[in-house]
């Protein structure tokens, strides 16, 4: 396929940088990341602040905007406590365990097309790999070992329940993710990420493959913890989760971990299915230089911040499902549709590369339309049914409950229920379930 | 809003709502007022402080013994004023000590209500935190310095009785002239409680 | 009850715990989580001793007192006037409904017969006090289930209300407004029309309140099924108020044994019912509960500017005492039922009384609830059971 060929071409421009270069790229990515996290938390606090009918922090600096400086170096000078059973190592490893994989998936971020940096020319991009894109998965599954060996080590219930939720989490819906990125790869028949740029040269991915990025989307917010899937540190119900027990700058080293994470996935979004540093189609179209030199480092930043704005958002809209609810999410829509789709890109893919006639193409669009339609109407019948039965069994509960007239008035007791272990209960009516079940049933009737 | 759960639901129309409540009010301006610039306007009776007009207090007692919590306290002593030409002597309580402990006073207004001589009253003015909880044990001078904010009363509302205070001033010394009455008559003229 | 408690070391020292199920097989091992009483799920300092099965609730027990201060002991040496000070502090988030069942019970005791204006007063300022009260729960719940944003609408209109409170009675929690005989004071000129603004107000954002969290759907999916109080539990444990009326208990003192003037308001009073008896089901009752004191306010509001002029207390004796005997007087509180029994030997403090408040009946019920449920929804259910902690520890 000529896409492979280009790729491999692509990469050739990689790993020619002189050390100096790779030094400023490194700081760079570092500043970068640490600013954008800044950043990010102000704005988070800003826009939060503001969709809840208030200002959020204003008092440090110009609009607040050193807050994040003063909440780090609060976190910074803060005493750092050690619990005493914790595994002393452990504990300690883990902060640094979260934190530095999450810095690592940004080597491979495209910032920009080829520029000259003192003369020298070179990708705004520290590297390239032929399977990039695996590098961030990778990174991804290294950072949660920080989470779960966080939550190990603190000997604490809510830290084990909350690193156990982070890594049951992160891996399944690691699993989705990637499922997502297959459409892509099919795509741009590569896995670096300067090649999927070089992709969407003419459309977006997002475009493309709606239904991988809105899967990728709710992926990413699994990914990084995040509202409505924050549960490892749902604080409703774990306090604090896998960091409940740490305080000071090991506390931040997570907090930052987390917001890092967050903005490579975002980065990771932008490059897979934003088009990268393109311009966005209507720049693109009316000033043609829009993707050269340094303009698509702004294209990118404003595609990254769009994306983070989504995070905010939707911190601020929504409440956090259960956990039960996630996994079924992840395992029982996510993994499924991704799995779908990737089949039927994987058709088309398929069918285009054996150059398919109209008859084929038609045949195969309408196969597929009729598969489905069948589908949704086996599947309309069943839900029919049974909200019927549903419906009978309402009457009939109300029924016999119109029957009894036992079903006593508000002061009065009634003496034979369900409870203090009546013995008399036992014997005059049926024997139900335990009460655990028994009230689920009820509400399912 | 029953009938908001038997009509079918489109899904993700609950999540899409909030997503637009919230955008929607990112637009509108918020509600926060910044408070140590801008001071919030409370209310004449707002129970912020407990101010003291000494020259009115005859410290009878009566309020540091109905507080629910005993967070007043009072000293006094007796002093025998000379007799004037041709009368008694006559003996006068004087006020040594009235302090307020506010880090115990739960703000019920017991005191203010059972003062028979008006020698005390509620201050919209709180702020008064201390780092140090004695601190809040405000002596008689700081709570005669609370005097200079109290507010005047609201008028009452029109179709309330007249105040007793008015109609005792009326019968004591004839009707009250419009106007002259102050605040607290303002009511009367509307209500029209004769 | 066995007393002694078992913690089992978890994280790191999960291996050195004895007493397995059974010995050698790969036992599992139950585990002891306190929720509370420093939780921020528990509202305050309510204390929940589950015992888990991984993330399973097996066994539950709340453990209130933490906060006890006393106040049944502490009615007994106060006055009729200074006991509503107290009153109003035990449920600190519907102040004013409590002061009115202290005042109530002192008035019959006393047979006290209450100006009319007051009467409607009472009733408006405990109807605001009731949307207060509801608001509150409205934004803390979804904040329990994650979502931050619907506290901060609940709150701003909450604000609005405390305003109006504010400039009738001078506080905006304790009110401190009720004495025996009617209210404290006459009401400040022009606050109804203010009050009727606000009411108007509050009654549009409710709106926003709504559309934020009621109808989202993970907001649903977390409360639809959870939780489920059966009618039979209901009435065994005392449950009452919105949690009561969730389960399909229709019952209500307002219009079942009217006292202020709830008996007029028959035809704005709507009773909110639900029969699923879930969390999403108590947290809609409480919705449309708000909406019904809105409507309960605009009401009195209307009578009350169509009253003749007249007192808004009674002139008390200086120092006042309540015939011997006994009267047992329950309202309706944002809650639940409350009730008063006060015990009077003829003096100017009560011999004894006796404070039944709606949130410890509503949390014992937690016990029968909880086992079976998952932590998660642990959280789901005690957020919708409405409680302050302060209402139970008394």
């Amino acid at each position: 396929m000529s896409t492979h060929v280009l790729a491999a071409e692509d990469l050739s421009g990689f790993g020619t940088d002189p050390w100096w270069l790779i030094v400023i790229k490194v700081l760079f990515i570092f500043v970068f990341l640490v600013l954008s996290v800044l950043l990010t938390m102000w704005a988070e606090r800003r826009i939060l602040g503001r969709m809840q009918l208030r200002l959020g922090p204003n008092r440090h600096g110009p609009f607040g905007l050193l807050q994040g400086l003063a909440d780090g170096l609060k976190l910074g000078v803060k005493e750092d406590l050690v619990p005493k059973n914790v595994d002393k190592w452990v504990y300690i490893l883990a902060p640094a365990a979260a934190s530095a994989p999450a810095f690592i998936s940004f080597a491979i971020m495209p910032f920009g097309p080829q520029v000259s940096i003192f003369g020298h020319q070179t990708h705004l991009q520290l590297t390239d790999l032929p399977v990039a894109v695996l590098l961030v998965l990778a990174m991804a599954s290294m950072g949660v070992y920080g989470f779960v060996l966080a939550g190990w080590a603190s000997g604490s219930p809510f830290a084990l329940l909350g690193g156990l939720r982070s890594s049951a989490q992160v891996i399944s819906y690691e699993i989705a993710m990637a499922l997502t990125f297959v459409a892509v790869f099919l795509y741009a028949g590569t896995l670096s990420t300067s090649g999927i740029v070089d992709a969407q040269e003419r459309l977006w991915f997002a475009v493309v493959l709606i239904p991988s990025f809105l899967i990728y989307m709710v992926t990413m917010v699994g990914e990084t913890n995040r509202i409505p899937f924050d549960l490892p540190e749902g604080e409703g119900e774990l306090v604090g989760g896998y960091h409940t027990e740490y305080s000071s700058m090991k506390f931040a080293m997570f907090f930052l971990a987390e917001y890092v994470n967050m903005s490579t996935v975002c980065g990771l979004s932008v490059t897979l299915f934003l088009g990268g540093w393109r311009a966005p189609a209507p720049i693109s179209t009316i000033w043609p230089d829009a993707n050269t030199g340094w303009w698509p480092m702004l294209w990118f930043i404003a595609k990254f911040a769009m994306v983070m704005f989504i995070f905010i958002w939707l911190r601020a809209a929504m409440p956090r499902v259960r956990y039960d609810q996630l996994m079924k999410l992840g395992w029982k829509v996510l993994i499924p549709v991704s799995i779908v789709w990737i089949i039927v890109v994987a058709t088309m893919r398929a069918l285009r590369n054996a150059e398919a006639t109209t008859t084929t193409w038609l045949v195969v669009v309408g196969a597929g339309l009729a598969a489905a339609l069948v589908a949704l109407y086996l599947w309309d019948r069943a839900a029919e049914k049974r909200r019927e039965a549903k419906e009978t069994a309402k009457e009939q509960e109300f029924a016999t409950l119109k029957a009894k007239p036992t079903a006593g008035g508000f002061p009065v007791p009634p003496l034979r229920a369900a409870h203090y272990g009546s013995a008399v209960r036992d014997a005059l009516e049926a024997p139900r379930p335990e009460r655990g079940t028994s009230a689920k049933e009820v509400t399912g009737a | 809003m029953s009938n908001h759960e038997a009509v079918k639901r489109v899904p993700g129309a609950g999540l899409a709502k909030g997503l637009a409540v919230t955008f929607r009010t990112l637009l509108r301006r918020s509600v926060t007022a910044q408070y140590p610039e801008v001071k919030p306007a409370l209310p004449a009776r707002s129970r912020g402080a407990i101010a003291l007009l000494e020259e009115n207090c005859t410290s009878c007692m009566l309020c540091a013994r109905e507080c629910p919590d005993w967070c007043i306290y009072i000293d006094s002593h007796k002093e025998t004023l000379p007799a004037p030409e041709g009368g008694r002597e006559r003996a006068r309580n004087v006020l040594d000590r009235f302090a307020i402990d506010f880090s115990l006073c739960m703000y019920c207004g017991i005191c203010i209500e059972v003062c028979p001589f008006d020698a005390l009253f509620w201050t919209p003015e709180f702020e008064y935190a201390e780092y140090d909880i004695r601190d809040l044990l405000h002596e008689k001078d700081r709570l005669r310095e609370w005097m200079w904010t109290v507010p005047p009363p609201p008028e009452n509302d029109p179709s309330g009785a007249v105040p007793k205070e008015i109609t005792t001033a009326e019968r004591t010394a004839g009707p009250l002239t419009p106007g002259a009455g102050g605040d607290r008559d303002g009511g009367s003229e509307g209500g029209a409680g004769e | 009850m066995d007393i002694s408690e078992r913690t089992v070391g978890v994280g790191a020292g999960a291996a050195q715990t004895g007493d397995a199920v059974s010995a050698k097989d790969m036992a599992t091992e139950d585990m002891v989580l306190n929720i509370g009483p420093q939780h921020p799920s528990t509202h305050g300092v309510l204390r929940l001793r589950l015992r888990l099965d991984g993330e399973q609730i097996v066994s539950a027990e709340p453990i209130v007192g933490y906060m006890h201060r006393g106040a049944e002991k502490l009615f007994e040496v106060r006055d009729y006037r200074q006991i509503v000070v107290l009153a109003n502090r035990h449920d600190w988030l519907s102040a004013f409904a409590n002061e009115l069942g202290v005042v109530l019970a002192v008035e019959r005791m006393l047979g006290m017969e209450v100006p009319e204006r007051a009467t409607w007063a009472r009733t408006l300022l405990a109807e605001l006090n009731r949307v207060l009260n509801h608001l509150m729960f409205l934004g803390s719940y979804p904040l329990e289930m994650g979502a931050i944003t619907p506290i901060f609408y609940a709150f701003t209109e909450r604000e609005y209300l405390q305003a109006v409170m504010e400039e009738v009675s001078g506080g905006r929690m304790h009110y401190m407004f009720n004495r025996v005989g009617g209210l404290k004071e006459e009401l400040p000129a022009g606050w109804t029309g203010r009050a009727r603004a606000t009411v108007a107000e509050v009654r549009h954002g409710m709106v926003r309140v709504e559309e934020i969290i009621h109808g989202n759907e993970i907001f649903r999916a977390r409360t639809r099924g959870v939780g489920v109080l059966t009618r039979e539990q209901i009435l065994q444990y005392g449950v009452s108020g919105p949690i009561a009326r969730a389960s399909g208990v229709d019952f209500d003192l307002r219009r079942d044994e009217p006292y202020l003037a709830y008996g007029e308001l028959g035809d704005v009073l709507r009773v909110v019912t639900r029969t699923e008896g879930d969390c999403h089901a108590r947290f809609s009752c409480l919705l449309d509960q708000v909406a019904v004191s809105l409507n309960l306010a605009d009401a009195c509001l209307d009578r009350l500017e169509a009253l003749p002029p007249g007192p808004i207390n009674q002139r008390l004796p200086k120092v006042l005492k309540a015939p011997e005997g006994h009267v047992y007087q329950w309202t309706e509180n944002p809650l639940g039922l409350n009730g008063y029994f006060l015990v009077s030997r003829g003096e100017k403090t009560p011999w004894r009384m006796k404070l039944r408040s709606a949130s410890f009946n509503n949390v014992q019920v937690l016990k029968e609830l909880l086992p079976g449920n998952l932590v998660a929804d642990m959280i789901a259910i005690l957020g919708s059971m409405f409680f302050v902690v302060g209402d139970i520890d008394k």
